[in-house]
């Protein structure tokens, strides 16, 4: 069986002593962001991308993607703990979660975030496996307009789904693309936007970009109000389940699943919005729907399992199509293109070792979380009493030295500043950085497809709407536009999303 | 509908950046469609962007919430370290820009000390050093060319 082949291909990948060392730092460093607030995985991705330079491009994908899932685990113990999400997907665990905790069911909660996640993580990751290689064998069929299309349609749903207004997120993304024209044109070379910098010709650095807009504007915002933050943990003991709790827990984890996996395919919010639905959808089906606030322990299993298994399939579109469906992808998309490989439908073929160690790793990363968070919850508890004042200096420090150590060039280490304030009044105006980002990675895309297709098609812009898979996607795009537009469905939204933290 | 200072500026920043890439895209080649030139993207996108800005100036309803100030304090010493470290990287080396990027972006915190922000600095370019060139093999020199003589 081929599939058999592959997977036994990705398991001696991912089990080199090397990529299973770098696979247990990732799977580390991403608890350790996501039991911190103040700095997520896309700001330390960014951060850390620089320094995989050295590595394979195996180790490198498979430590960060573990500080990506990795932050998913992290966050939901602080939010059940000490009732703060480290993550915006834990933020609805904390509604029940940390209820739990605080009639001395902590430990059960722990416990269920801890089996939800795994189950989800391992029926995310076969849903990889069984789907990224069907849908990268018809990616591979695609032109240059379909190409278009698809980056039309990513773009556009990533707006749908995520939250705020649609047309700030439009904007967001225009905007991005525009600074993604500077450098090079790559059709005749002549330097665009560079107001006459030679550092510019290559582009503005996107880990610049991603620094700025995610770590310092971040921290620009947790200093307008500055507290010293005082903890109380509750503690932790017995975590074990009992009979009565497994029975409970049992169908929202198998609904969360479902959901989070099919959610996470989608661009846009991916593991956010499957917790936020999970928990509206556990609330609606369940039969005392009273107790849902007040530690019910289907409000933990749902949304646990849904943000987990959509952080696993949110790698199917970046793996098979190219098309990275929020910030952390984008990163990954970018920590790909580092080491000389295009994201996309070609990966799975031309670089197997690669596809199914990356694969296999995720699965292997969440058998290591689990291992990791339960017996040594109270070491991560610890990490939370340091202060945010040591901590956003490293952040900094870092971040400087990272960018620096990518071409040597101090241009780049400027942009951080200029995007940190960009991003930071941006925010204050009501305007989230995710879309630029995504308009940033994708715009030259965008731009390179469309001037093909044209030249292909001797200068007929019908070529988008005549062939027919790319005139179905540009439908479906529009479609979403005016679904995201329309009043009602942007109620329900603010609905879905109105307990989420800013 | 009353509209928002929010709105307005968010709107305002949008038209102005969409108006300056439509305007410097002009000065490239706009080609045609069969042959686009290198200003024919930006100028498209520049233009739909003033236009989604005007929207968002004019359409949005009104958001209750007040902007806070800014800490500009906070966010000089924060900026004014990151211009330091691309500042000095070269000429002093990685150890001397790596502390004094630490020192201003410690004193960014009212709740640490200068005393607290040296030590801060001190430790944080310990542990960079560790990380980044003796963990991680970094080649960069940690003392740079102003310091040798």
């Amino acid at each position: 069986m081929e599939l058999v082949d592959n997977l036994a291909l990705g398991l001696t990948t991912a089990l080199s002593p090397e990529n299973l060392f770098w696979c247990f730092v990732g799977v580390c460093l991403g608890t350790l962001v996501g039991v911190l607030p103040g700095i997520g995985p896309t700001a330390t991705i960014a951060m850390l991308l620089p320094i995989t330079f050295s590595f394979e491009p195996v180790t490198a994908l498979i430590m960060l993607a573990g500080i990506y899932y990795g932050a998913q685990y992290g966050g939901s113990t602080t939010a059940i703990l000490i009732n703060l999400p480290g993550e915006t997907s834990s933020a609805v665990t904390a509604i029940d979660g940390h209820e739990m905790a605080r009639m001395g069911r902590a430990g059960p909660a722990l416990a269920t975030a801890a089996i939800g996640s795994f189950f989800a993580g391992t029926v995310g990751t076969l849903v990889l496996v069984l789907f990224a290689p069907a849908l990268a064998s018809v990616a591979l069929g695609f032109g240059s307009a379909e190409f278009f299309s698809l980056v039309v349609l990513g773009l556009i749903a990533s707006t749908a789904l995520a939250r705020g207004s649609t047309v700030a997120a439009l904007a967001m993304i225009l905007l991005g693309i525009l600074f993604g024209t500077v450098g090079q044109d790559l059709y005749t070379a002549t330097p665009r936007f560079t107001l006459g910098n030679r550092e510019l010709y290559s582009g503005i650095n996107f880990v610049s970009v991603a620094v700025g807009m995610f770590g310092v504007a971040e921290i620009l915002r947790n200093l307008e109000d500055e507290r010293g933050r005082n903890i109380v943990v509750r503690s932790v003991s017995n975590l074990l389940l009992t009979k009565e709790d497994l029975r409970r827990i049992a169908a929202p984890i198998l609904r969360g699943t479902a959901l989070g996996s099919a959610l996470g395919a989608l661009p846009g919010a991916g593991h956010v919005l499957a917790s936020f639905a999970s928990y509206t959808l556990e609330k609606r089906v369940s039969k005392e729907p009273k107790t849902f606030g007040h530690g019910a322990i289907e409000g933990v299993a749902g949304p646990e399992s849904a943000n987990n298994a959509a952080a696993q399939t949110s790698f199917i579109p970046l793996l098979t199509l190219g098309l990275p469906g929020h910030p952390v992808m984008a990163l990954m998309a970018g920590a790909f293109i580092i080491h000389g490989i295009t994201p996309g439908p070609s990966v799975i073929k031309d670089e197997p070792a690669l596809f199914w160690g990356l694969v296999v790793s995720m699965w292997i990363g969440n058998l290591l979380l689990v291992l990791l968070n339960l017996p040594l919850i109270g070491v991560w508890v610890r990490l939370l009493k340091v202060p945010y004042r040591l901590l956003f200096p490293a952040i900094v420090v870092f971040a400087c030295i990272g960018t620096y150590s990518i071409n040597q060039n101090v241009f780049d280490v400027y942009a951080i500043a200029v995007f940190g304030v960009l991003g930071y009044v941006l925010v204050k105006l009501g305007a989230e950085p995710a879309p630029l980002l995504l308009g940033f990675v994708l715009g030259p895309l965008l731009e390179q497809h469309m001037r093909r297709a044209l030249i292909i098609s001797h200068g007929d812009p019908t070529t988008f709407l005549t062939r027919p898979v790319s005139l179905a996607l540009l439908i479906v795009a529009a479609i979403a536009l005016v679904l995201a537009v329309l009043p009602s469905i942007r109620r329900r939204r603010e609905v879905i999303f109105r307990e989420e933290p800013t | 509908m009353p509209r928002s200072t929010k709105d307005i500026l968010a709107g305002l920043i949008f038209i102005g950046f969409g108006l300056a890439f439509a305007a410097g895209a002009t000065a490239y080649d706009i080609g045609d469609p069969v042959r686009m030139g290198p200003g024919f993207f930006p100028l498209v996108i520049g233009v739909l962007l003033a236009i989604l800005g005007g929207v968002i100036a004019a359409t949005r309803s009104a958001d209750e919430e007040p902007i806070t100030a800014p800490p500009w304090r906070a966010a000089g010493l924060i900026l004014g370290g990151i211009v330091v470290f691309g500042l000095t990287v070269r000429g002093l080396g990685l150890l001397p820009a790596i502390f004094l990027t630490a020192l201003l972006t410690g004193l960014a915190s009212r709740l640490t000390s200068p005393i607290g922000a040296l030590l801060l600095a001190a430790a944080l370019t310990v542990i960079s050093v560790a990380i980044f060139v003796v963990a991680l093999s970094l080649r960069l020199p940690l003392v740079g060319p102003w310091i040798r003589i």
